[in-house]
């Protein structure tokens, strides 16, 4: 049905379980996107976000597995599919965009044999099809002749021209959801300001769902119908984007904002969160971010608050939450 | 652009050159300084005439640096003495039984690349699974191992207890561009079958852990895990992505191994009563056939700088990063 | 008093680096098995001619009625032919555990001789670098790009029969190997502030470079020198094998094998099998121990 969502995560854990410990990079993280929406999923490194992007896809790899919660998407349960069926929906349903593309290009192979084969993995076409497919979809992201940038290889590619490529990959076979994982981080501000206008283009012009995984608020400022912001592989804060930016009520939430430097004065020192993330294999038993933060209380270290809704389409994992006035900033 | 390369390969040459020459120099003085060379080169049970005869025609009498001078002459001209066994030119009698060496040299390679990279790649890609520690146990006993027993027992079991294959000799022969060769006939491959896998396991035992090492490190690379998440098959991911990026060293390596492999042949040769080259050696030494000593080591040497330098160029030419810095020093 | 001085030894002696090398080196179990094997057959070798049911080289011992007796038949001198006898009669077991000895005695003494000829080579290679480094170099190079088994065929095909060449062929080929890996560990810490300090204190060369930069550079070695005896065996048995090796009087394994591998094919395995067997072990428990050794002294996993 058409109001059903693209995708719905609910109390996803995925763990490590590694000689040193079990680390719980994903821990208890629930969210919902609907078609032709983008979800910005924020957190700092270390946070689970790269980590909850790989499980959607069925993508993390031992010693990692997922260890409790479901995956929604389109209605089917992905959590324990078989792997049969996942290569069915993976690049075809559900396209992933990688933070790197120097790295998730393979050195030797050219550009088209690496396009192509995304083609023919899914569909038997010829290759002279899959052949004007991945031309076109070059096309698509404003690679300008197309044709010759095929018989390329990766490192022949700026940054820039590299990240289209994936973008491009990942559009070839119209899916109903992409994860983009820190597709702009590696690349310069300029670059990226287009990449993020053309994606979010895209995804409008074809309905897709996007779920845009950052470390940087600003970016997805602009381009993100709902924010959710982690920490420690939890959910500290979920709303809507210009309610979460406007009104923080999570402390983190708030010091995410502040550290942004467009928002301090000139000359004044940046704005810091103190203190380090946990170690994903040492959580205290409270509240993750108890030490860090300004506004905690006994409460907190004794043990770790839920998720409520504090107001429609707003969600809080917070015993102090920010009041107004503490939280407007410049 | 070509001078450095041109210059690189000038150096090469130069360097080949210069190991040759310094070998014969080595066996020239071995022969003819150290050791006597009366002995060493003419029959020990020749009638004195003839030894006269030999003695003017060697130019022993002359003094040391004419001699050696005769010596590097001659041996240009593929002159290194007649066989005392045989009382044949040396080197002819080492080129006759040159095809039976390369025969199971090229077969061994062959089994080590087509055996050894999928063994490799499976141990690579399940290392912790009984298939991928027995391969890699497999391994570490082919290369520890010593391979004339490696030998035997393919014997017992093929020969002796199943009745497989023939338990040695070479089967029967065709002459092709001159070239006596067996391996055209059922039954002569046959005869080849074991000798070959002898020489090939050691080299296949190298060629595991390489491949395993290099599947291991390919895998964890992110170009695999967007390849998987593309969607593509296991399949082609390992045919394609991995294989393509572990087959350069792999290549390489089996290359300079080349030269080794035949003289690894020596100890295969006998196990198997494989008439070649390596037979020929062990054969001569038991028997002091001094000639064909001398004349296998100059030929091998020259064999094994040939095939360096070769594989050096191919090299260079594969990967031109090699080129350029080699020009830079 | 005396009991607290008794705890402190052993405190001490726990925390010394022995006694962290011994654990360790427990922690994997083939090796520890390795190992005993191996002191099982030395212990054997050296004790051959007490405890051997024969003296297979003593001909009055022999009796040549009984040659070819399959394992496990009965004898009327010896009891029983364990593993049978071959065609000279004599008593298999006696045989490999003589033949043992020479290969054991072999290995070790051209082990020793090449560790100790390749260290020094390879330390003063690296101590006084320079062109004495390069020529040094470039001679291991040349070595070590040749096959070990040719290089020996060729020396003793030049040097005649006897142990003693069997020993200077091996030592031949194997000093490269201790002095390329002396010269990497030396060059790494020659730089070391220890040695400039012993410099400073112009203690004689000689000095520093064996009571200071030898003692450190002595893991990798124990390591290759272990590895390398297993090859020595290697070796050894294939010269024998093909004819060049120890001479027919004082077997090593490799000669009974060559000895029975002509009995093979007439099903009489025994004669070849065993000593063939006896080899194995030989080479495998010896590199179970290495490999350990190779992990636990490995500085990039030092723990």
């Amino acid at each position: 049905m058409a109001s059903d969502p693209v995708l719905s995560v609910e109390d996803l854990k995925t763990h490590f379980f590694t000689k040193a410990g079990v680390a719980r990079a994903v821990d208890g993280v629930s969210f919902q996107v609907n078609r032709g929406e983008v979800l910005g999923l924020v957190g700092e490194s270390g946070s689970g976000k790269t980590v909850t992007g790989f499980s959607i896809l069925g993508l993390v790899d031992p010693p990692g597995q997922i260890t409790g919660g479901s995956i929604r998407f389109m209605g089917q349960e992905l959590v324990g599919l078989s792997e049969e069926n996942w290569r069915n929906i993976r690049g075809r349903r559900i396209a992933m965009i990688f933070q790197d593309p120097m790295m998730t290009l393979n050195p030797v192979l050219r550009i088209d044999t690496q396009m192509m084969e995304a083609v023919q993995a899914h569909e038997s076409v010829t290759k002279a099809q899959a052949f004007e497919r991945s031309r076109d979809a070059l096309g698509l992201v404003g690679i300008p002749s197309p044709e010759e940038r095929l018989r390329a290889y990766p490192h022949q590619f700026s940054g820039g021209m590299r990240q289209r490529v994936a973008i491009a990959i990942a559009l070839l076979h119209r899916p109903e959801l992409i994860i983009a994982d820190e597709p702009t981080t590696a690349l310069d501000v300029t670059i990226q300001a287009q990449i993020l206008f053309e994606v979010q283009k895209l995804c409008a012009e074809n309905g897709t769902a996007l779920v845009w995984v950052t470390h940087d608020l600003a970016v997805v400022a602009g381009l993100a119908h709902q924010i959710c912001v982690m920490y420690a592989g939890r959910i500290v804060e979920q709303g809507l984007t210009d309610e979460v930016l406007d009104q923080p009520y999570h402390p983190y939430t708030a010091g995410l904002i502040g550290s942004i430097p467009s928002h301090n004065q000139r000359g004044s020192r940046l704005n810091q969160i103190p203190g380090m993330t946990p170690s994903l294999l040492n959580l205290p038993s409270g509240c993750a971010f108890e030490g860090r933060c300004p506004k905690a209380t006994g409460d907190c270290k004794a043990q770790g608050p839920l998720m409520r809704e504090v107001a429609p389409s707003r969600n809080l994992r917070c015993f102090n939450p920010l009041m107004h006035s503490e939280a407007s900033h410049d | 652009m070509r001078m450095p390369w041109l210059v690189y390969l000038i150096r090469r040459f130069g360097q080949a050159s210069f190991v040759i020459f310094a070998m014969a120099v080595l066996v020239f003085l071995g022969v003819f300084a150290i050791g006597n060379p009366i002995d060493i080169l003419i029959a020990p049970d020749a009638p004195p005439a003839e030894m006269e005869a030999a003695i003017a025609r060697l130019g022993l009498d002359k003094p040391l640096w004419e001699q050696f001078l005769i010596f590097l002459g001659k041996a240009l001209q593929g002159d290194l003495g007649n066989s005392f066994v045989y009382a044949e030119p040396a080197v002819s009698v080492i080129l006759a039984r040159m095809p039976a060496t390369l025969e199971i040299a090229a077969l061994a390679l062959l089994m080590a690349i087509f055996f050894g990279i999928p063994l490799g790649v499976l141990a690579g890609l399940k290392p912790e699974t009984a298939v991928g520690k027995s391969i890699m146990a497999g391994s570490i006993m082919g290369f520890s191992l010593p391979n004339f027993w490696q030998g035997l027992m393919l014997i017992l079991l093929f020969s002796v207890l199943l009745g497989w294959l023939p338990a040695g000799g070479r089967g029967p022969t065709e002459v092709i561009l001159g070239m006596r060769i067996s391996f055209l006939s059922w039954e002569g491959f046959s005869h080849m079958l074991m000798p070959a896998f002898n020489l090939a396991l050691f080299k296949m035992s190298l060629v595991i852990r390489l491949a395993r090492a290099g599947t291991r490190e390919v895998i964890l690379q992110d170009y695999i895990k967007f390849a998987r998440a593309k969607g593509l098959s296991t399949q082609r991911i390992v045919m394609v992505h991995v294989l393509k990026n572990i087959m350069i060293p792999v290549v390489t390596i089996l290359g300079l191994e080349l030269g080794s492999m035949i003289a690894f042949a020596v100890v295969t040769e006998t196990v198997f009563s494989w008439p070649g080259m390596g037979k020929l050696l062990i054969d001569s030494i038991n028997r002091l056939d001094r000639p064909v000593i001398v004349a296998y080591l100059m030929l091998t040497v020259f064999l094994f700088v040939l095939i360096n330098l070769l594989v050096d160029i191919l090299y260079s030419v594969i990967d031109p990063r090699v080129r350029l810095s080699e020009s830079k020093a | 008093m005396s009991s607290i001085s008794h705890k402190t030894i052993l405190q001490n002696w726990r925390q010394s680096p022995w006694w962290r090398f011994f654990n360790e080196f427990g922690e994997s179990r083939l090796a520890v098995l390795g190992l005993l094997i191996f002191l099982v057959l030395m212990v054997s070798a050296l004790f051959a001619p007490w405890i051997t049911p024969q003296n297979p080289y003593d001909l009055a011992q022999l009796d040549i009625m009984e040659n070819m007796s399959p394992p496990l038949s009965e004898s009327y001198s010896i009891g029983s032919y364990w593993l049978g006898s071959d065609d000279q009669g004599r008593d298999m077991l006696s045989a490999i555990i003589y033949g043992l000895r020479m290969s054991l005695g072999v290995a070790a003494t051209a082990t020793f001789l090449a560790l100790a000829i390749g260290t020094a080579i390879g330390i003063l290679a690296a101590y006084f670098g320079g062109r004495v480094d390069s020529i040094i170099m470039r001679l291991v190079d040349l070595q070590l790009s040749f096959p070990a088994i040719l290089v020996a065929l060729i020396l003793l095909a030049v040097l005649g029969k006897g142990v003693d060449k069997v020993v200077i062929a091996l030592v031949t080929v194997q000093w490269a190997y201790y002095a390329r890996t002396v010269r990497g560990s030396a060059l790494v810490e020659r730089r070391r502030e220890y040695i400039e300090a012993a410099q400073c204190l112009a203690l004689s060369h000689p000095r520093i470079v064996f009571m200071h930069l030898l003692p450190n550079c002595l893991p990798p070695l124990i390591v290759v020198a272990t590895i390398q005896v297993a090859n020595s065996i290697a070796l050894e048995a294939t010269l024998s094998f093909l004819g060049v090796g120890v001479p027919i009087t004082e077997p090593s394994l490799g000669l009974l094998i060559a000895n029975g591998y002509g009995y093979m094919l007439s099903g009489k395995y025994w004669i070849a099998f065993y000593p063939g067997i006896a080899l194995l072990i030989a080479i495998i428990a010896i590199n179970l121990v290495g490999d350990q050794l190779r992990d636990i002294l490995n500085p990039r996993l030092r723990r």
